[in-house]
């Protein structure tokens, strides 16, 4: 998207605040005069002055060729002849085409948007963000192992056996359902959701007011995920019964 | 006044620094723009300079929109994400240089790490704390983003992608788990295996190519470690790669609400 210059931006904003004083005075000098009322709207002076020049030019033409480069406007011919009468302020003869206005013919897209520089603004809360980051992970590493057991024994099962702590929601889910339906059908429809999410929601709306059925599944979704992986973590024992760890104690290694 | 108070000392290092600064060699270093420059002031065009000549920092904008600095709307999640992405590696590679992906050393490498490496163990911890810390940072930016509706046009196809750095976090933690060879590692992820053999079809075929057999053993410890550091850290740079650059092409952060 084009952005722009705030200097310029406050410019324009200026010029559009002096315009709107100006218009709010009785006579102001109309430049958006279309064709037909236009007659009415040029200063006298200027129509003698286009009725002069057009008259020379016609004189011009029926003496026929006396200037061989005359321009058919009569501009330049009448520049030859002792007074000019044409002759606007400064010598120039000059001549209104037309007003466009900004957007008619430009495609402005970009409304001005209120912006800071990355630097300092976000890099500064980047770096103290990840300085607390990398503290938090040193300090928590300081004073927690991970964890090392014993050596791998596939003739050794240990009881009860949990998968990593982000896949406890599925193995909780299996003692629910058929394996083919915990394991690969409910987290591949999840994930394809998921991964649809923007397809299916035609909402264009970003607003939670507007949102509240997304939301409200999105939340659903998020929260049993977060329900089957705490019973899974804290609350299923060995054998995979449902315990409670205040009582049992923690079946749960990170 | 403030003249008459220097004495000859600071003059001198005030000479050295000129000339230093001056020089070719210093020039050619330190890009337009750079604080370390002769004469940097804090102007519009330095602090634009800053970003745009730094290989690291272009990453962004010059500027974003005012809403988009603030703490409150992104919570740091999608740069904290890439940040302990940044963190695994560095401590994944000191790692690297104390492990043999074999059922006969690998646990015993992790022990000696653990004992007889100066910050081994520290190191050890690191990866596997900010390993968790990844997945669930990664988890809740995509909530964040979900609330806010940021997956919403132009930006369907970069939550896409998001989904599919999030399902390749998941499957480089999963790889990990399995290296250090101890009973918890080989169980978890044989559970976790058993789960993918329920795959209509060819699960069974799934599970043999990833396992390197039918059971888990020193050919699933290798073909995880290529895994875990070669191959899914190459494919989620990629994507990491894309899913920046789309949100740079995609308008910036979206927002505000």
């Amino acid at each position: 998207m084009t952005e722009i210059p705030e200097h310029l931006r406050k410019r324009a904003e200026e010029a559009r605040a002096k315009a709107a004083a100006a218009k709010a005075e009785p006579e102001a000098p109309a430049a958006d005069a279309a064709p037909s009322e236009a007659e009415s709207k040029i200063p006298a002076h200027l129509l003698e002055r286009a009725k002069a020049a057009r008259s020379k030019a016609a004189g011009a033409e029926a003496g026929a060729g006396e200037s061989v480069t005359a321009a058919p406007a009569g501009g330049t011919a009448v520049a030859t002849a002792a007074p000019p009468v044409a002759a606007g302020p400064g010598g120039h003869t000059q001549r209104l085409l037309t007003v466009v206005k900004s957007g008619s013919i430009q495609d402005v897209k970009a409304a001005p948007q209120d912006k800071v520089h990355v630097w300092p603004h976000l890099l500064s809360i980047e770096f103290v963000a990840a300085l607390l980051c990398i503290g938090f992970v040193l300090i928590f590493s300081i004073f927690v192992n991970a964890p090392l057991l014993e050596l791998a024994d596939i003739n050794k099962t240990p009881n009860p056996s949990k998968a990593p702590w982000y896949f406890l929601g599925l193995q909780e889910m299996l003692s629910m359902f058929h394996p083919m339906v915990a394991g690969v059908l409910l987290p591949g429809i999840g994930m394809g959701g998921l991964m649809l999410a923007p397809y299916i929601d035609k909402n264009p709306s970003n607003k939670p007011e507007d949102r509240k059925f997304a939301i409200s599944l999105f939340t659903i979704f998020m929260m049993s995920c977060a329900v089957l992986t705490i019973i899974g973590s804290f609350f299923r024992g060995p054998g995979q019964l449902f315990v409670f760890p205040w009582a049992a104690g923690l079946f749960f290694e990170l | 006044m403030a003249k008459t108070m220097q004495n000859k000392g600071s003059d001198k290092l005030k000479d050295l620094t000129d000339s230093v600064q001056g020089s070719q060699a210093w020039n050619s270093i330190f890009r337009p723009g750079s604080i370390f420059r002769k004469g940097y002031t804090d102007s519009p065009r330095n602090r634009s300079y800053v970003i745009m000549n730094s290989v690291l920092y272009h990453l962004h904008p010059v500027k974003v929109k005012r809403h988009a600095v603030k703490v409150s709307y992104t919570l740091c999640l999608g740069g904290l994400s890439f940040f302990l992405f940044i963190l695994l590696t560095v401590t994944g590679i000191f790692l690297m240089f104390f492990y043999r992906p074999t059922a006969a050393q690998a646990w015993n490498d992790i022990y000696t790490l653990q004992t007889s490496v100066t910050f081994g163990l520290l190191v050890r911890n690191m990866h596997r704390w900010s390993a968790h810390l990844m997945v669930l940072s990664v988890f809740l930016h995509m909530a964040r983003v979900f609330y806010h509706g940021a997956y919403k046009p132009p930006r369907e196809f970069n939550w896409v992608i998001g989904i599919v750095l999030l399902l390749l976090t998941l499957l480089l933690s999963f790889t990990g788990y399995l290296l250090p060879w101890d009973q918890l590692a080989l169980w978890a992820v044989t559970v976790g295996t058993n789960m993918m053999g329920y795959t209509p079809v060819f699960g069974n075929q799934v599970r043999f190519v990833l396992l390197g057999g039918s059971e888990i053993g020193t050919d699933t410890l290798l073909r995880w470690y290529v895994l875990h550091v070669l191959m899914l850290p190459f494919v989620i740079v990629i994507f990491m790669a894309i899913h920046f650059w789309r949100v740079r092409k995609d308008g910036g952060i979206s927002g505000p609400l």
